[in-house]
């Protein structure tokens, strides 16, 4: 029942926080619309059972996508009023509603044949989840399945998307801060910078250590509870963005150099391919970690940490690459 | 039998200032009276819900948790608050005032 009474009022939120996007013309209110978007997509997977997806959710795009969006828009600097305000229509309204009438049609259609949520005869279900669920805890001793699949039965998938992230991060730095790498020293473009604020300060020195070290938890404790290398990543460049926002983005790149975190971006990706070329090395195919220990589940269990802190380290200098690169920029 | 009293005591005040803070910044007239009844939401009323919920959890796990995530807000929204109000004051946003004078404010 009350699952019910929680998914409709999710659900009724998410559709009118939509609604909402579509016809608001402001855009740092559209921004903070998506973060609230993110964050009741990120309840609705945790009434789904999916807190490792709600996590990743409500960090990327409730946390970092914010950040960087408002860093686009302070980019940018557009007038509020968008730019289709004064275009001419070209078309009829009643030809977009033809198509999405019939292709909403269709689709609704197509939901008929879709079994129910988590029904057991579900293909979803069927395929090798079962042979997940049965055997993941003896072949590689992770509790959390889904950090089992994620980093060793799907281990080329998941380089894939590391390396994805890395090349995110490259083009973001040769679109945006290549040809203008030298920063001019401008001391009177200072304005931008929040004035020294003891509040601020004093709550920044004491979260940011706290965020850290939950990264740092959801890190290492991924392998039993929700969390892994995606979320820590995010959530360790969250850490460095706050001290950036509230300390200026100089006191920042002090403590982390910009021409470290393109390393650290490297060394990410490095750090998982090696695992693989080790446990080739061993005799084992790429990216098998059942060669790096002593017995299978104590490799398994080595390859998944290495492989997660490679995720890790990358995804948390691409992130932190892309708001140096905005925010970077906006100041000169 | 006590505690389930106070614990749903706490529980409905906290949502009834939810419902509160939620009509004040639909209803008042600025930003910084706005942000009067945002700060209730953030604080007094997710203060309640969560002393309720740790009264019903007894003392668990969940109950520290639950503790943790007072603490945070404890510390973060009237710190969030008082960052909007600075950053409002500094962008030279004026209170309004009763008087219809904009003048008055400066």
């Amino acid at each position: 029942m009350i699952d019910i009474v929680i998914d409709v009022t999710l659900l009724a939120f998410l559709a009118i926080t939509a609604v909402a996007t579509l016809h608001l013309t402001n855009l740092f209110a559209i921004v903070m619309l998506f973060g609230v978007f993110s964050l009741l997509s990120a309840g609705l997977f945790v009434v789904m059972d999916a807190p490792d997806v709600a996590f990743t959710e409500a960090a990327v795009g409730a946390g970092i996508s914010t950040v960087l969006m408002l860093a686009t828009l302070a980019l940018v600097k557009r007038p509020q009023k968008p730019y289709y305000a004064e275009a001419p229509r070209a078309h009829r309204p009643w030809l977009p509603l033809v198509v999405v009438v019939i292709t909403g049609s269709a689709l609704v259609y197509g939901t008929w044949d879709i079994p129910g949520f988590g029904a057991p005869e579900a293909p979803a279900q069927t395929h090798v989840a079962r042979y997940y669920i049965d055997n993941a805890l003896q072949e590689t001793g992770v509790p959390n399945i889904v950090t089992a699949v994620l980093a060793s039965y799907r281990g080329f998938d998941t380089l894939g998307e590391v390396v994805v992230v890395y090349t995110a991060g490259v083009a973001v730095l040769l679109l945006i801060v290549g040809g203008a790498q030298k920063r001019r020293p401008d001391p009177g473009m200072r304005g931008d910078q929040m004035r020294p604020n003891l509040i601020l300060h004093v709550i920044a020195k004491f979260l940011i250590p706290l965020i850290i070290l939950f990264a740092l938890y959801v890190q290492f404790h991924g392998d039993f509870g929700p969390g892994g290398g995606f979320q820590a990543g995010v959530i360790f460049s969250a850490a460095l963005i706050l001290y950036a926002l509230v300390f200026g983005l100089d006191a920042a790149e002090k403590i982390i150099p910009s021409r470290w975190l393109h390393k650290l971006a490297a060394l990410g990706v490095v750090i998982y391919a090696a695992v693989g070329v080790v446990s080739l090395l061993l005799g084992g195919n790429y990216l098998d970690y059942t060669l790096l220990g002593s017995n299978q589940v104590a490799g398994q269990h080595l390859g998944i940490l290495l492989v997660e802190l490679g995720v890790g380290i990358t995804v948390a200098s691409v992130m932190l690459i892309l708001f140096f690169a905005f925010a970077g920029r906006a100041r000169k | 039998m006590i505690i389930d009293i106070l614990s749903w005591i706490c529980l409905l005040a906290g949502g009834a200032l939810g419902i509160v803070g939620g009509i004040g910044i639909h209803r008042f007239p600025d930003f910084y009276s706005r942000l009067h009844a945002a700060g209730i939401t953030d604080t007094l009323c997710a203060m309640l819900i969560l002393l309720g919920l740790g009264l019903q959890a007894g003392w668990s796990l969940a109950a520290f948790k639950l503790a943790l995530i007072f603490m945070f807000l404890f510390f973060t929204s009237p710190t969030a608050s008082h960052a909007l109000a600075n950053a409002a004051q500094h962008s030279g946003l004026q209170p309004r005032l009763d008087s219809d004078k904009p003048e008055v404010g400066s």
